[in-house]
C-alpha cells in the first residue's frame, strides 16, 4: 500500500513538476504547481511527517499559491504575450543537461534502509512543537519578523504612485 | 516499504526541473513558480532526512522555508505588480534599460 501510494504521488508530483516548467500560461502553470505541492504532501505523509504535511497544504498550497493565483488573474495577460521562448535545441540540451545533473545527484545518495527507527511520537505537532519554542526559539521569532517586513513591504510596494 | 533515498531523488527531480524553469524560461510569473518549486523540492529532501536520522529540527527547519517562500513570493509578486504597471510586460527580456 505504501508502495503504491508512493509510486503515485512520486510520479504525479514529477510529472507536474516538470509541466510546471512546461506551459505557455501561467495560469496553468500554477495549477499544475498547486498539484505538486498537493503530491509533496502526500509523500510527507508517507514519510511519517504529519504536521509537516498538514502545514504545507494549509499554508503553502493554501495560501501561497492561491496569492500567485490572484495575482496572475489580476495581471490579465494577453494571449499574445505568452509563448514558450528558447529554441527546440535548446529546451533538447537544457533536458540533457538536466538529466546528467540528476543522475550526479542520485549518484551521491546511498541506499538506506527501508524503516528507520523513529522516536514514538515522530512527527507530530507536539515534537515539532517541542522542538520549535525551546531549541529553534530564536529563528522562530525571526521569522515572526521576517514576515513583518514582507506584509510592510508589499504594501509599501503596491501602492499606486499618485503624480 | 520504500528506502528513504528514494525521495531524496525526487527531491533532486524537482530541484533540477525548477532551476532549469528558472534559467530557460522569459515569463516573470514562470520563474517565481519555478522558484517555489525549488523551494519545494528542498523541503521534501530536509523532510527526507529528518525521517533518516529520526531528528524534527527537519520539520521546523522545513516549517520555518514554508514561512521565508511565503514572505519571498509576496514581495516577488508586488515587485512584479509595479513592474507590470509601469512596463506593461511580465517578460523579463524586455527590461534592459540599465543595458548600454
Amino acid at each position: 500500500m505504501e508502495a503504491f501510494l508512493f509510486w503515485i504521488f512520486a510520479v504525479v508530483g514529477m510529472g507536474c513538476g516538470f509541466l510546471v516548467v512546461w506551459h505557455r500560461n501561467p495560469m496553468n502553470s500554477a495549477i499544475y504547481l498547486v498539484i505538486t505541492m498537493l503530491c509533496l504532501a502526500g509523500l510527507y505523509v508517507l514519510l511519517m511527517s504529519g504536521f509537516v504535511a498538514t502545514v504545507q497544504i494549509l499554508i503553502y498550497a493554501g495560501a501561497v499559491m492561491v496569492l500567485m493565483l490572484f495575482v496572475i488573474m489580476m495581471l490579465n495577460l494577453r494571449a499574445d504575450s505568452l509563448q514558450r521562448e528558447g529554441s527546440t535545441r535548446a529546451w533538447l540540451l537544457a533536458g540533457v543537461v538536466g538529466l546528467v545533473l540528476v543522475f550526479r545527484l542520485a549518484g551521491l545518495f546511498s541506499i538506506g534502509d527501508a524503516n528507520p527507527p523513529a522516536a514514538e511520537d515522530f512527527g507530530t505537532i507536539e515534537a515539532v512543537g517541542a522542538s520549535l519554542f525551546s531549541t529553534y526559539l530564536l529563528p522562530f521569532e525571526l521569522a515572526a519578523v521576517l514576515l513583518l517586513i514582507a506584509v510592510i513591504g508589499a504594501v509599501i510596494l503596491s501602492k499606486r504612485m499618485t503624480p | 516499504m520504500i528506502p528513504v533515498p528514494y525521495y531524496l531523488v525526487i527531491s533532486a527531480v524537482l530541484f533540477i526541473t525548477g532551476a532549469i524553469g528558472v534559467l530557460m524560461r522569459r515569463n516573470a510569473l514562470i520563474m517565481l513558480m519555478s522558484l517555489e518549486l525549488m523551494l519545494n523540492a528542498v523541503n521534501l529532501s530536509f523532510v527526507a532526512y529528518a525521517r533518516m536520522l529520526n531528528d524534527t529540527g527537519g520539520h521546523v527547519i522545513v516549517f520555518l522555508n514554508i514561512a521565508v517562500a511565503a514572505a519571498e513570493a509576496v514581495v516577488g509578486l508586488a515587485i512584479l505588480l509595479t513592474i507590470f504597471r509601469n512596463r506593461e510586460t511580465v517578460n523579463i527580456d524586455h527590461l534592459n534599460l540599465m543595458r548600454h
